[in-house]
């Protein structure tokens, strides 16, 4: 009985890495065409990818918006974790508020989205995908955030005050340390999720704003080439990069 | 108490940044979303004064002779200075044939008295119910969108009728939506179950071995995986291949725009998120208990079912309605890989936005998403059989 359902759970897991898996070989094909097997080994597709400047600008697009989405998403999810933590009052009403983001499905909150900043002339720009790739990573930050100062006990934080320590130093010196692998950990899901946005990106960026996902979906409605295989390895890699980094915060803690 | 008011206080601002973002992204963006559902600004803006008398006119029989010459006049001046655009697209909408009639009467100019020349210029005219459409779209507010997207419609005289049918697509659309989503969790639960225990049983380093092989694609892009099996369906990728060499089929099989292969990737995109909860809640579960049950005499399937299952049954639902949240609102995947008849709402609510440029219909359909999902989970919330 174990033998059968650890051989199917095994199936599963394969089934769950094998388009990745077989996507992988496609991006080194030396052909033209996605079939296996492979004619030959190159690295042809991957010098389109990063000799086209359709792609780069998407690459590029997608650093930006993510970087600046980490930072506005991290130090304002950040913030109001630490306000929750220390008491805010109607603590759970705040987290139900913040937390909305990942509730409404994601189309509908990317239709508003667009309602919205079509009005206000933030459509067809990146600081439009910043905010709202922002609102939509703010909620993993908090949650990050938040667990991590269940890590710790906050009567340190009344110790320190009782010891004359300021407000501000009681946040440099204790709050922002214990803190940092949780932040940290906030910042990687906050970039991931902006890496992986989509239809916000569908409803209100324009052809100078396209982000990879947004390139990706563009090319599989044109001539299939290989360049989108090696597109989807590259994505995959910075994915895994980010896994990496956050398994590795997850045991510091 | 009085040093921890401070602290409230503080930490309340301390939220405010991260509130006034989601406020500012996200609740007056929905908020204006509902607006857009019942926004009715086109008449009123493009023919002010029509819409002035239109508001006044008692909806008897025909409106005076003063609504004919206005309309007539400012639909000619709003054709020449060409901002007629919307409001056609508006009443047209409404009603087919709207444009033919509004461009042709914005064209001829009708000589006085226009209460006789308009009907004569087009029969339509004299009919009460092509005046009571212009009166309903000068108020500014309407239901016409939120009702054809449950495929209703207003009948002249203001009553709420059903479509002819044949006409309404949007229920089906719904219920399809839905039948796709309940499918896809159900197969999610069926499969994840099995491998979460499967897992949950695994010794602490096999654990987290496979724990990280679910990882993997949890943290890998939807759009990717997506993408992943795009390639692998074409009429000549992978997967015909290997079947017509492996001489399965003699021909390759049409995989791509499939229903077959949406329920496939989505299954495969959404599995972790069932896998990944339900290997935390059967980790926690006390081993003692079902030693407890096998030393009283209870075989396998009995520890089971009324052990073991009953105590993982809250993950269950929790990482179901993950699934299942996520499923109706999917995109992505139908839109790639499904052809015509697997689109979901999300498509339709996707075409009107970036095709046809209909934000009220847009809203509509997104509204009556957002309200099938709210009750679905608050009827998830009551029923749930631990609430805190």
């Amino acid at each position: 009985m174990k033998l059968i359902s650890r051989l199917f759970a095994s199936l599963i897991l394969l089934f769950m890495l094998a388009p990745l898996l077989v996507v992988l070989p496609l991006s080194f094909s030396a052909g033209p065409s996605m079939t296996l097997p492979i004619p030959g080994l190159s690295l042809r597709w991957y010098q389109d990818f990063f000799t086209g400047a359709r792609w780069l600008l998407a690459a590029r697009n997608s650093l930006i918006v993510g970087t600046l989405t980490t930072l506005v998403a991290t130090s304002l999810g950040t913030l109001a974790a630490i306000g929750i933590a220390i008491g805010a009052p109607r603590a759970r009403l705040l987290l139900a508020a913040l937390c909305l983001p990942v509730v409404v499905p994601s189309v509908i909150a990317a239709l508003a989205i667009y309602l919205a900043f079509i009005r206000v002339g933030l459509t067809n720009s990146l600081a439009g995908l910043v905010l709202a790739h922002s609102v939509l990573g703010l909620p993993y930050v908090v949650l990050t955030v938040l667990a991590g100062t269940k890590q710790f006990d906050l009567g340190l934080l009344r110790a320190a005050a009782s010891l004359g320590a300021s407000r501000f130093i009681i946040l440099r010196r204790i709050l922002l340390p214990l803190l940092a692998p949780a932040i940290g950990a906030g910042a990687l899901f906050a970039f991931a999720i902006s890496f992986d946005e989509l239809i916000v990106a569908l409803f209100i960026a324009g052809p100078e704003q396209f982000t990879l996902p947004r390139q990706m979906l563009a090319s599989t409605r044109e001539f299939l080439s290989p360049t989108l295989a090696a597109a989807a390895v590259l994505v995959s890699l910075v994915s895994l990069a980010l896994l990496g980094g956050f398994a590795l915060l997850q045991r510091r803690r | 108490m009085t040093p921890r008011k401070p602290v409230a206080r503080l930490g309340l601002l301390l939220t405010l940044p991260a509130l006034l973002l989601v406020a500012f992204a996200l609740l007056l963006p929905l908020g204006l979303n509902l607006a857009t559902a019942v926004r009715d600004p086109e008449l009123a803006a493009t023919l002010p004064r029509s819409a002035a008398l239109l508001r006044q006119w008692d909806g008897i029989g025909l409106p005076e002779d003063a609504a004919f010459a206005t309309l007539a006049e400012e639909l000619h001046t709003a054709l020449e200075d060409q901002r007629i655009g919307s409001l056609i697209a508006r009443l047209n909408f409404e009603r087919a044939g709207m444009r033919t009639l509004l461009l042709r009467t914005a064209r001829a100019m009708p000589a006085a008295p226009a209460s006789m020349a308009l009907p004569a210029l087009d029969p339509q005219w004299g009919d009460p119910a092509t005046w009571h459409i212009l009166r309903r779209a000068s108020l500014g507010i309407t239901p016409l969108y939120l009702l054809r997207a449950l495929d209703l419609d207003l009948a002249a005289d203001g009553a709420i009728i059903a479509q002819p049918a044949g006409q309404g697509v949007f229920l089906n659309l719904f219920a399809r939506s839905f039948a796709i989503a309940v499918v896809v969790t159900g197969l999610c639960v069926l499969i994840g179950y099995p491998v979460a225990h499967a897992i949950a049983g695994l010794s602490p380093g096999w654990g987290r071995a496979a724990m990280a092989l679910v990882l993997v694609p949890f943290w890998i892009s939807i759009l990717v995986r997506t993408t992943a099996w795009f390639i692998l369906l074409q009429h000549d990728g992978p997967i015909n291949a290997a079947l017509l060499a492996f001489g399965l089929i003699d021909a390759p099989a049409q995989l791509m725009f499939t229903r077959f292969a949406v329920l496939l990737a989505m299954v495969h995109v959404l599995l972790p998120f069932i896998i990944l909860p339900l290997v935390g809640v059967m980790r926690r579960i006390d081993r003692g208990l079902l030693r407890a049950a096998a030393s009283l005499g209870a075989p396998a399937w009995r520890r089971f079912a009324f052990v073991y299952l009953p105590l993982t049954l809250p993950g269950v639902g929790a990482g179901a309605l993950i699934v299942f949240m996520m499923a109706i609102g999917f995109y992505i995947t139908p839109a790639l890989l499904g052809g015509a008849t697997d689109q979901m709402v999300s498509a339709a609510i996707a075409d009107y936005v970036n095709g046809s440029l209909n934000w009220g219909m847009a809203s509509a359909l997104s509204v009556w998403l957002l309200v099938g999902c709210a009750l679905i989970v608050s009827a998830a919330y009551y029923l749930a059989p631990s609430r805190r």
